[in-house]
């Protein structure tokens, strides 16, 4: 059974200068598009992650996902339940429940002024749940102990604190994790460890994650299915392995070929060539195609739709016509 | 480290006092590093104390008019007066009132309302500044262009100008019972900007932060995101201005009581000691201007101080 289910989500943010300034220069306004007519599915109990280069939408998604944004087009259900257009109440309640996040930065996502036990209670206790011994058992769920509920965030780590968001994110027994770079601001050592709870937890609780990052390394661990975005365009879908063994857009094999390997130490490391281009402007028909080796004159013309291809699903006019330059 | 004596039992693990690691924090420690900060807060800490305890200092009660004597009119300080022989460590004024006693009581008044003056002006520009922050839009626009309007007039102006409202719509026998009131609205409402300003600038910083959009994923509402979560963020620089605009509002009630709008002569502050005492500064009787202004200098410089030791040991970027 699909937990979430997106379908056709765009998200077009306005960024022109102020209604003023834009009169008295006649600029016209400026309309960024982040997010471009993604859809996918994340099956109960899986890993779903989203990767891309900074500025691919990956965190745009997540949070229209948990719902602190609002998409322009398309819609997001979880359980079957659209948070934008629904209008019960206890409806909206139940599935807010169900949804938690992991932030990034563990040194913003935390309050400085509250104690750990308040932070980590609080999805519980703003719905006057049942909070006794509550911060107690999630901290030691994720290696923490009983006694740091009564400390402050700034006494612990980064990687502590990571834990301790993982903890808030548990309280309210969720489906749902949506974890936006959860290990990017971390060192390698307490990634793994981080990583590894995670991964404990899910099967402990029957977790469905939705995992953003950019770190491929990460993301073959972690995942049940990887989604490549580039310019808020989902681009090729697939198992981990096939993604990394014969990955159909050439995007995707760029992307592969920069990343570097443990098992083919020395080998050399293909940097991914151009730059990801401005978003207000996006390039005609499939937005790679500037950078894209094996681009045609149709490519210019017509963004090609996702179809299904091999194991998953790729949105490209010359899909699996790409080799790996580093496969060995 | 092998080579060393043994210096004795091992130390103690039980967890340190309140007061232990009140005193071990890096606010405590810059305060002792700082001789100008340590003398300001005793000299505020003991003219406050005066004024608190007033009635137990003074040894007159200045508004007692049965313990007035009118032949102790002008007795300078620290000499018998010629016709009943008391001695006034301060002097006397005009009724005989002695000066040391209305200085205290006076003290009483300033600290009064600069106290809560910048009590109402800080409630009001903190609730505004976080919702013209958090909230954003046209309620922003219209909190922060009022703001802007008000700061272009001089703050005395406006005090002036609540004043003269008040007046005319009080009827005359209250007027000196609700004085005291009048003077803390007209001080109060001109200094609310400059809080409502930081207030705003640092809710705009905080509230954009994953902590705050942790508490909007779970449904919480904007008033308790405004309250309790973003609330405690701001507070260091509200501490900062909220001293200093207690310098600003005994000097503001001061100069209010001086052009004598401020608090009436029956209940005497400062400034209206002052006001009083100018009258006789060129028939020769000094004294009756000069200790309270010394008083109110002293008041006002300390508290100054304070607030700027305050501002650079919360400041982050000067450490």
């Amino acid at each position: 059974m699909n937990l979430v289910r997106v379908s056709r989500l765009s998200r077009v943010f306005d960024v022109s200068k102020p209604w003023l300034n834009r009169v008295i220069e006649r600029l016209p306004k400026r309309l960024l598009t982040a997010v471009s007519d993604v859809s996918f599915d994340i099956p109960e109990r899986t890993t779903y992650a989203l990767v891309g280069e900074s500025g691919s939408g990956k965190s745009t998604i997540g949070k229209m996902v948990v719902g602190l944004l609002r998409p322009s087009d398309g819609n997001v259900e979880i359980e079957g339940v659209d948070l934008a257009t629904e209008s019960d109440e206890t409806t909206i309640e139940r599935i807010r429940s169900d949804i938690q996040m992991i932030f990034q930065d563990p040194f913003a996502s935390l309050n400085p002024r509250w104690r750990v036990g308040d932070i980590i209670t609080e999805p519980v206790a703003a719905r006057g749940g049942d909070t006794e011994g509550l911060a107690a058992r999630l901290l030691e769920q994720v290696g923490l102990s009983a006694e740091d509920a009564s400390k402050y965030p700034h006494q612990f780590s980064g990687g502590q604190r990571q834990r301790i968001c993982v903890a808030r994110a548990l309280a309210s027994e969720p489906k749902l994790i949506v974890c936006d770079e959860p290990t990017s601001a971390l060192d390698v050592s307490v990634q793994a460890q981080v990583l590894n709870l995670m991964s404990d937890l899910k099967d402990e609780h029957g977790l469905t994650y939705l995992f953003i990052s950019h770190d491929l390394t990460v993301v073959r661990h972690m995942a049940d299915t990887i989604g490549v975005l580039y310019l808020g365009r989902l681009l090729e879908e697939a198992p981990p392995d096939a993604l990394f063994t014969e990955p159909a857009h050439p995007y995707s094999a760029m992307l592969i070929d920069a990343a570097p390997r443990l098992d083919a130490f020395g080998r050399e490391v293909v940097p991914p060539e151009g730059e990801i281009p401005d978003p207000i402007d996006p390039p005609t028909g499939c937005a790679f195609h500037p950078r894209c080796p094996i681009a045609t004159d149709i490519c210019k013309q017509e963004r090609p739709p996702l179809e299904a291809f091999g194991a998953g699903r790729v949105a490209c006019h010359h899909a699996g016509q790409v080799r790996l330059k580093g496969a060995a | 480290m092998s080579d060393l004596p043994d210096t004795g039992p091992a130390p103690e693990t039980a967890p340190p006092s309140r007061w232990k690691t009140a005193w071990d924090s890096d606010i405590a420690y810059s305060f002792r590093q700082s001789p100008v900060a340590v003398i300001a807060a005793i000299v505020t800490l003991i003219l406050i104390l005066s004024a608190v305890f007033a009635p137990w200092i003074a040894t007159t009660n200045p508004f007692d008019p049965a313990s007035l004597n009118l032949m102790n009119g002008f007795s300078p300080p620290g000499v018998p007066n010629q016709f009943t022989g008391e001695t006034f460590l301060l002097g006397t004024d005009d009724q005989g009132r002695d000066v040391f006693s209305t200085i205290l009581y006076g003290m009483r008044i300033s600290l009064f309302v600069g106290f809560m003056a910048v009590l109402f002006a800080m409630v009001l520009g903190v609730g505004l500044g976080l919702l013209a922050g958090y909230v954003g839009g046209w309620t922003e626009t219209i909190i922060m262009r009022v703001a802007d309007i008000q700061l272009t007039l001089p703050s005395i102006l406006v005090a002036l100008l609540i004043f003269g409202i008040a007046r005319g719509v009080i009827p005359i026998e209250y007027r000196d019972q609700v004085a005291i009131w009048v003077l803390i609205l007209a001080i109060g409402l001109s200094d609310w900007v400059q809080f409502a300003r930081v207030v705003r600038g640092a809710t705009l910083v905080e509230k954009n932060k994953e902590y705050v959009q942790a508490a909007r994923l779970i449904g919480r509402s904007s008033w308790a995101i405004m309250f309790k979560h973003i609330l405690p963020n701001v507070l260091s620089p509200v501490l900062v201005i909220a001293t200093i605009s207690l310098a600003l509002a005994i000097i503001a009630e001061a100069t209010l009581s001086f052009l004598g709008v401020g608090a009436p002569p029956t209940q005497p502050s400062l400034g209206t000691l002052i006001r009083i005492g100018q009258d006789f500064l060129f028939s020769g009787e000094w004294w009756i201007l000069f200790f309270p202004a010394v008083t109110l200098l002293a008041l006002a410089l300390s508290v100054n101080l304070l607030g700027d030791w305050l501002r650079d040991a919360l400041n982050p970027r000067l450490r």
